[in-house]
């Protein structure tokens, strides 16, 4: 079954990178001029018409998020990742608040936490989570949360930190040498 | 006590809710002396109405409180659905920034004689969310605080070994933390104002 939706997916779209995690659990990486396309398409004509979920991921080593779709096909209870990579600097994409409502929940997380913006998606400017935040979106890797705890938080002096390898491997074998 | 007739600004407030609120300085209470003043704290101590707002992940364990087998009305204690009507407020573990606008709120409404415990090491060195952007380190920078409850989470038996503490602390007159946060509320008002961005509500909630 899947493998005949993949087979039409790759005839209708320019996809770079197929990874099949399980049987019924595939990830597909297609530019961002597409992605909307084949999402509408796969609800509309493949049954896939439950959005699981909507994520990023900052690789900023590579200059890039990496937006994921997962869909849900109730009938052959399988799901497809949709993965986007869109460039760092301009971070827009695409709204899909007209095929699902919810998602202007995720997107509006999105926009908060990553800075991404979706035009056109209701509410996209108003506070989610972080009310009258300031600084750079704080789930982006270059921001460093605690320095920025330790600046606006008044950490209680004579907190101790282990390392935890370090820590197990006295406790359990005292004994032997760190190698 | 000191006489203040000095005015909260209240720059921040919407328009609408300006005639809501008075713009007088919170005065201090002093305490009455000899043996009045102990009756009333012996009353105080063995009537404690705890505010049922469960801030944090510790609220979850004040609701065994409330069962047959830790029973913590044979103390006098009792959940009250509003600040108006209770005198001590649990912070229940982590405070992040926006509820902290709301523990800051509820705590202003209670009226004195009112009495902080805060739950697990959240509340006293931010505990396992100490790096976290959203989640203030001590709230006894934010609110007085009478008494601690250390664990994460501590049990019920443990949360009420600390409002036995609190009882004790009344009883000896020693919990006199709602004339402190007056004592020092320019203080308490600027760490509030440092971390809560859009603060939109009276300086002092009436």
């Amino acid at each position: 079954m899947m493998k005949d939706i993949l087979k039409r997916l790759t005839e209708k779209f320019p996809i770079s990178e197929i990874e099949e995690q399980r049987a019924n659990m595939i990830f597909v990486t297609m530019p961002k001029i597409n992605a909307v396309q084949c999402i509408s398409y796969l609800k509309q004509f493949e049954g896939f018409t439950h959005l699981v979920m909507l994520a990023a991921v900052d690789y900023i080593e590579d200059g890039i998020f990496q937006l994921t779709y997962i869909l849900h096909n109730y009938e052959l209870h399988t799901d497809i990742g949709i993965r986007v990579q869109i460039d760092r600097k301009q971070p827009v994409m695409e709204s899909i608040h007209t095929l699902w409502a919810q998602a202007r929940t995720y997107q509006q997380e999105l926009k908060e936490m990553f800075g991404i913006d979706f035009p056109g998606s209701p509410d996209i400017d108003e506070p989610f989570l972080l009310e009258g935040w300031q600084n750079i979106p704080p789930m982006r890797k270059d921001f460093d949360t605690l320095k920025y705890s330790q600046e606006t938080f008044f950490p209680r002096p004579g907190r101790k930190h282990y390392d935890p390898q370090k820590y197990m491997k006295e406790k359990l074998y005292p004994d032997k040498e760190p190698e | 006590m000191k006489k203040d007739n000095r005015l909260l600004p209240n720059k921040d407030m919407p328009d609408f809710e300006r005639d809501y609120f008075c713009d007088a300085h919170p005065e201090t209470v002093k305490p009455l002396k000899g043996f009045i003043e102990k009756f009333l704290n012996w009353a105080r101590a063995n009537s404690l109405w705890i505010l049922g707002f469960g801030t944090g992940c510790g609220a979850i364990e004040l609701r065994p409180l409330m069962t047959a087998r830790f029973d913590m009305f044979r103390y006098g204690m009792a959940p009250r659905p509003t600040p108006r009507q209770s005198c001590v407020f649990v912070i229940g573990g982590y405070a992040s920034i926006k509820t902290l606008k709301r523990i800051v709120r509820s705590y202003e409404q209670i009226q004195a004689p009112k009495f902080v415990l805060a739950l697990g090491s959240c509340t006293i060195n931010g505990g396992m969310y100490f790096d976290s952007y959203n989640t203030i380190n001590r709230i006894d920078h934010y609110i007085p605080v009478d008494a601690y409850v250390t664990g994460c989470m501590p049990r019920p038996e443990a949360i009420i070994a600390g409002l036995r503490k609190l009882q004790e602390l009344i009883k000896q007159g020693k919990a006199e933390k709602a004339n402190e946060y007056i004592e020092n509320f320019e203080w308490y008002k600027a760490n509030q104002k440092k971390v809560i961005k859009d603060w939109n509500m009276p300086d002092y909630n009436w």
